[in-house]
């Protein structure tokens, strides 16, 4: 809903937020429910009716557990009834300045204020890790805003007393926690607060009167920035751009201006907001966003332009480039079922509103923000959090890698008529092992984002899978995928429940992702699970199949994999059997498998 | 503005906040006759009656606001 979308109009949100609430949850779309946990330091109410509605707007259905006024010390730590029968699926942690409890006076010495920054900390601490243990989920806490006024002027920054000195410190000591905890993740309030201006922020009336951390034109900012972290932890991030070429990457029209009359590089001031704006953009794929174009151009004009000395961005730096005369619209599709990414997962930037627009109205779900001019192009799409970053993995960074290699795949294919010949032209070599800790992050974050080649859809976090990888009554699996072109990553998991009374496996996971269809890995898979099993002293494995909007690729899924159906239920899941008693013959002979 | 039309904007706002079309507001209205309207609705509902007059009452103001004729006089002196 471009309501909110930044940049947006939070008083209207404020005011317009049961008719909004009303229309998200009228438009018909499936979404997830969630258990949210919220305790405060101070009133949560209009935070909690703001936060909804970005939840519900990323497909979230939130239920809330709010603690009662300022209880949120006692509601971490004592465990009550209503906190543990709720069983969150999230833990957020509202608190700020005025919940420091031993703020330093004015004055003390070097030791004392370490000792307040000390008490101050263990307290937090001890929340967060009773926290983790009591309840397995993922933990937001804000850290702080700087104080509304400095005792000591600017030496409040420098003196160990000093507030903001504090303030600094402390914030540092909660990063370096959530920088080697798992599933522990700080909402960054005081770059949210310095960003949205402090004076503004605070507002002592607000505070006075109804005990509110910020002031009320600041919530919806406030809330929109915590559903970012949300909606990443619960694998709804965006996954590419999408972008237009001609005022979008560069000032001018290669087509008719030609290269050398671009608006790009140092040499001018428009020149330089371009060139920041590739730059940013060059950020993000470094963090494993996928870049693309889709641009009214003739190819070799756009390739032109990308060629140019001063671009910051080069042909190389996309995955797919779609510089034709078609409609946007068909590009944009075209470009997501090439690197298998579903469309709504895709961000459309255009300086052209009426490109936008036919975009936004073909594909249900894309995003395509109101981008304005070029000097406020980073902002709009920054402050939209489309990417927001829970914890980078390996496979984030090499991503792009990754995708690329897909494309030269492709080309190579082309070269072979018979398929498997090109499988094995590949030179494709597998490693497949139960979860280890190390990839738990990676396996969560697959669990959370595979969409389509997605049996059960179980999505899980780092403690799930943890539990998961630790009993003895589930077998899972991991799968890496290499080939000559370079590595795939962790690309399949499978999970299956045993149930030694039946002699069976129960298939509660069973994914794979998109970037490697038709390479033979799901039988590779299969054959290791099938080994497990059999060691395991198990004869059967049962397939499941949950149907949802957008897994229909895989409802036949178990049939090709040769098991067959037993069940029919009427919401359109399947079950599926498959004896593994006797003999196994390997499915898969073209790809190598290394089990350790 | 006269007073007509303060009660005019005044009612579309307590429609949006509440968002109920069937509410009508008097100079006695009061808490106790809106359903939704407690405590908490009282913040949302002055930040958006705030807004639409773009007047900023003082916390004195806001705690001694016995109806909504005082929320009218109180704006009608502001604008």
């Amino acid at each position: 809903m471009k309501t909110l979308e930044y940049p947006f109009d939070p008083e209207y949100i404020l005011k317009k937020s049961k008719a909004i609430r009303r229309e998200l949850l009228a438009d018909g779309s499936a979404r997830t429910c969630k258990k949210v946990a919220v305790l405060g330091g101070s009133t949560t109410h209009d935070f909690i009716r703001i936060l909804e509605l970005f939840l519900l707007n990323y497909g979230i259905e939130p239920v809330f557990y709010e603690s009662e006024y300022a209880q949120y010390y006692q509601d971490a730590m004592f465990d009550p009834e209503e906190l543990v029968s709720f069983e969150p699926d999230l833990i957020y942690i509202h608190t700020g300045f005025k919940n420091i409890e031993n703020l330093p006076a004015p004055g003390i010495g070097a030791d004392e204020a370490a000792a307040c920054l000390d008490a101050e900390y263990a307290r937090f601490e001890g929340m967060w890790e009773h926290l983790a243990a009591k309840y397995r989920c993922p933990i937001i806490q804000n850290n702080f805003e700087y104080p509304f006024y400095r005792i000591m002027g600017n030496c409040d920054a420098v003196e160990a007393s000093g507030r903001v000195r504090f303030v600094n410190r402390l914030n540092e000591k909660f990063a370096s926690y959530a920088e080697s905890h798992e599933a522990f993740y700080i909402h960054d309030i005081n770059y949210l607060s310095a960003s949205y201006g402090l004076d503004k922020w605070c507002d002592p009336a607000f505070w006075h009167m109804y005990k509110y951390m910020c002031s009320m034109q600041a919530i919806p900012e406030f809330a929109f920035s915590l559903s970012h972290i949300c909606k990443a932890v619960w694998g709804k991030n965006k996954k590419a751009l999408v972008l237009d070429l001609d005022n979008t990457l560069w000032g001018g029209i290669v087509g008719d201006d030609g290269p050398e009359n671009l608006e790009i590089g140092m040499e001018t001031p428009v020149g330089q907001t371009y060139t920041e704006f590739q730059t940013y953009l060059k950020e993000q794929k470094s963090i494993g966003v996928l870049l693309n174009v889709d641009s009214k151009n003739d190819e070799d004009n756009a390739l032109a332009g990308l060629k140019h000395p001063a671009s910051v961005l080069t042909p190389d730096d996309f995955i797919e480039i779609r510089a034709n005369w078609d409609p946007k619209d068909l590009n944009f599709k075209d470009i997501a079922s090439a690197i298998n990414i579903l469309p709504d997962s895709m961000v459309f930037v255009d300086d052209n509103p009426a490109e936008r627009m036919i975009v936004e109205e073909q594909i249900p779900g894309v995003s395509a923000p109101d981008i304005g001019q070029p000097e406020e192009y980073i902002r709009r799409i920054d402050k939209n959090g489309y990417f927001e970053v829970i914890g980078l993995s390996d496979d984030d960074k090499k991503r792009n890698e990754m995708y690329r290699a897909n494309a030269e795949r492709a080309h190579m294919q082309a070269a072979f008529t018979d398929y498997h010949e090109y499988l094995l032209g590949l030179q494709m070599s597998a490693h497949i092992a139960p979860f280890e800790p190390l990839y738990y992050n990676r396996i969560s974050q697959l669990t959370n984002k595979s969409n389509q080649f997605n049996l059960t859809t179980l999505r899980c976090t780092v403690a799930d899978i943890e539990k998961y990888a630790g009993s003895d009554e589930y077998i899972t699996l991991y799968g890496q995928l290499s080939d000559k072109f370079g590595d795939n990553g962790i690309v399949s998991l499978l999970m299956g429940r045993i149930d030694a009374d039946q002699q069976a496996l129960h298939m509660e996971l069973w994914l794979m992702s998109c970037r490697v269809l038709k390479r033979d890995m799901e039988y590779a898979m299969l054959d290791s699970m099938v080994d497990a099993a059999k060691a395991a002293g198990l004869k059967t494995i049962y397939g499941y199949f949950y149907p949802t909007a957008k897994n229909g690729m895989v409802k036949e899924f178990y049939n090709a994999m040769g098991f067959t159906k037993t069940e029919d239920k009427p919401d359109g899941s399947t079950v599926w059997e498959l004896d593994v008693s006797g003999v196994w013959e390997k499915r898969n002979t073209v790809i190598d498998v290394k089990a350790d | 503005m006269n007073r007509d039309e303060i009660f005019e904007q005044l009612n579309e706002v307590f429609r949006d906040v509440f968002d109920d079309e069937s509410i009508t507001v008097s100079d006695e209205t009061t808490a106790d006759d809106i359903e939704d309207w407690d405590s908490l609705e009282h913040i949302n509902l002055i930040a958006a009656v705030e807004q639409q007059f773009g007047v900023r009452f003082n916390m004195g103001q806001i705690v001694t606001l016995k109806n909504v004729g005082e929320m009218v006089d109180l704006i009608e002196s502001m604008i």
